[in-house]
């Protein structure tokens, strides 16, 4: 059947990328949780509420206008301007520095030396904080986002592909180039963390806080610097997911996605993350494409994932390249 | 002077191993039950019973199993909502394949196949720790929504996807379906409210409940002064499913009524549990009850105060709730760790001394 082939060949490329944009929500998370053992569950809700706050202030929107205008009486909702994309997302940028700063010294500089699962709950809380809090500002109502990504069906894969199978593969551009950025994210994240002051700091934090400490690591800044950090990455999943699906609540769902990624790849690896996002964005699509849609009713992409994971993790409860889990008494 | 324990003396075994060992409490005790038994059902109405009554009697049974699991046994658990779908599902196949027999047998049936879909999610307890098994129970949680969604069989091939309450009866009195009255849907819920708590109180503090915790408290120690791990955890995966797949079963048969799995066991129902046992405290049956009465309150009140009082619109009151749901369990767990539980257990402790503190 070289025709079903070519569709499960399909499926797999659109897998690819799909495990490429999981993986990219999935290295927020590794970030925070190698540099402050916080499993940070809001990680989606901020890709939310970064997307919400860039596409707010490219329309020129008031924050919290509905607020303001609910208890003063007034009716604003627009500066009446329109910013361009870059400086939106440099002024984005420096609101989830703002709310890194914020979430460190308000919330996480309290519970230091918690248990992690109450840590874990925290985070469940700003979750919801988080999501009130970007509804208030910026409305609740779903805004396109228009940040200049091309987007479409690629013309060269679908004559390329043509040619070869005689069937045209779909390939959006967007999913092209979101891989594109990803792929770029991580090796520059991974080149700081590997070469410069800061990121020496940021691996010095994660493999031994108190000895960091002594050393003469500020562990405030380096918990600032990871949240930042993570805000950034939640700023560029929030643009790939909100320029694909429109910025809207089912944004902050990406977090649901990436949780069975870590798992399968380990809570404290990079790499992890990676390979874990694409066995996972291949395993549900094909998983669907051969087995769920025809036999089982469709949208088993809901559970797939953590069905995977879950068995994965019978036989290996620290993931894939997660480190060895030594307990002692 | 109100609240001591002097004078107060137990000359036998069962009356210093009682549950209330303090006159006070147990006094107490037996006032809000009497209250709840043979006052509230003559004075409610069915507002009062559909928007505070009946969510805090069902939230509180869901509550107490979940904080069995959690705050007794430390295994974190992020399926409840997909427990309780089990329960409401389990209870309408009863419902309507065996129309004859009590709702009371069916209510319980529901519990006990909960509790067998609990023990299986709960296996992997056995392997996976920490968060790697709270992120395994959302497993659970998508995969049974899905579940229910997907197999027309579980909602008898109704068109719409729904399942509804067919009317049924309990001693001759309606309790499901549209003609029931308020008191008696009350009455029927307290009782496996104080059923639940009774049962969940005596566990806790009986040698199930020490394992249990020793569990919680450290695994590994527990395995080795001869707690065994496969029993205590696969335990407390079937008795707190129990008490859930009983919670979504009255959830559905006598609180809502007609159902659409994704939305109402939906993943917000178990952080919405969660959020209620972290409030109310994690390890105290008390605690359950404060966190369900204190989230089912909230809504009705910002509901009253923002949208009745200052006329502000619906959507801006639901945005605002979530924004004081989230900062009040931030806010909590940094300032009271152990919930209202333990400020109650501070108050008691401050009424003791009261009006001497010296």
């Amino acid at each position: 059947m070289p025709e079903q082939l070519a569709f499960a060949l399909e499926v797999t490329a659109n897998g690819l990328m799909a495990g490429v944009l999981y993986a990219l929500v999935a290295l927020g998370f590794v970030l925070i949780y190698k540099a402050s053992g916080i499993f940070n569950y809001a990680q989606g809700v901020m890709a939310l509420f970064a997307a919400l706050t860039l596409a707010g202030i490219m329309d020129g929107q008031v924050p919290f206008s509905h607020l303001i205008n609910a208890i003063f009486g007034t009716d604003v909702h627009y500066f009446g301007w329109n910013v361009p994309a870059f400086l939106a997302i440099l002024l984005t940028m420096v609101v989830m520095i703002a709310l890194a700063y914020a979430v460190q010294r308000l919330v996480f500089r309290h519970l230091v030396g918690q248990e992690p699962i109450i840590l874990f709950m925290a985070t469940i809380g700003l979750a919801y904080f988080l999501e009130g809090v970007g509804d208030l500002m910026w409305g609740s109502d779903i805004k396109s986002m228009d940040v200049g990504l091309p987007q479409g069906i690629n013309g060269w894969i679908d004559n390329t592909t043509f040619e070869l199978f005689g069937y045209g593969f779909f390939i959006d551009n967007l999913d092209i180039v979101a891989s594109i950025i990803a792929a770029l994210l991580v090796i520059g994240l991974v080149i700081y963390a590997q070469y410069t002051k800061q990121g020496r700091a940021m691996r010095a934090v994660a493999d031994d806080h108190q000895a960091a400490l002594s050393v003469g690591v500020s562990l405030n800044f380096i918990w600032i610097l990871v949240w930042s950090l993570a805000g950034f990455v939640a700023l560029v999943a929030g643009i790939m997911w909100g320029t694909k699906s429109g910025v809207q609540f089912s944004l902050s769902l990406i977090a649901l996605k990436a949780l069975p990624v870590l798992m399968l790849g380990g809570f404290t690896s990079i790499p992890g993350a990676i390979v874990g996002g694409l066995i996972i964005g291949v395993g549900e699509k094909l998983f669907e494409f051969l087995i769920g849609a025809p036999f089982l009713g469709g949208a088993t992409e809901n559970w797939f994932a953590y069905m995977l994971a879950l068995i994965f993790l019978v036989f290996r409860p620290q993931g894939l390249f997660g480190e060895k889990i030594i307990e002692r008494v | 002077m109100l609240y001591r324990e002097s004078g107060d003396f137990s000359s036998t075994y069962p009356q210093d191993s009682q549950t209330f060992p303090i006159k006070f409490d147990r006094y107490r005790y037996y006032f809000v039950l009497f209250i709840a038994i043979a006052v509230i059902p003559f004075i409610i109405n069915d507002y009062w019973v559909n928007s505070l009554f009946l969510p805090f009697l069902i939230y509180a049974i869901a509550a107490i199993g979940l904080n069995i699991l959690v705050g007794y046994c430390g295994q974190v658990s992020l399926g409840t909502g997909g427990f309780m779908a089990v329960g409401a599902y389990a209870c309408y196949k009863l419902m309507t394949s065996f129309p004859d027999i009590s709702m009371l047998v069916h209510v319980l049936l529901s519990g006990l196949i909960t509790a067998a879909v609990g023990v299986l999610f709960g296996l992997p307890s056995l392997r996976i720790k920490g968060f790697y098994l709270a992120v395994a129970t959302l497993a659970a949680q998508f995969f049974l929504v899905w579940l229910f969604n997907r197999v027309p069989w579980f909602y008898n091939y109704s068109a719409s996807g729904q399942i509804s309450a067919p009317e049924r009866t309990f001693f001759g009195i309606n309790i499901t379906g549209a003609n029931t009255q308020a008191w008696a849907t009350y009455l029927f819920c307290l009782m496996f409210v104080i059923f639940s708590a009774y049962i969940a109180r005596n566990l806790t503090r009986g040698s199930v409940g020490r394992k249990w915790m020793a569990i919680r408290d450290m695994d590994i120690a527990a395995e080795i002064i001869g707690v065994n791990p496969l029993r205590a955890k696969l335990t407390a995966f079937a008795v707190s499913s129990f008490f859930v797949g009983i919670s979504g079963a009255l959830f559905f048969s006598i609180y809502l009524g007609a159902v659409e799995v994704g939305e109402v066991f939906g993943i917000q129902k178990s952080f919405l549990v969660l959020f209620m046992i972290i409030i109310g405290g994690l390890g105290s049956i008390f605690g359950s009850f404060a966190g369900a009465a204190f989230l089912v309150l909230l809504p009705v009140v910002l509901k009253i105060v923002g949208v009745d009082w200052l006329g502000w619109p619906t959507d801006i009151v639901a945005h605002l709730q979530l924004v004081i749901v989230g900062g009040l369990i931030i806010v909590f767990l940094i300032a009271e760790p152990h919930g209202l539980a333990q400020l109650w257990r501070v108050a008691k402790e401050k009424l003791r001394l009261w009006p001497f503190p010296h």
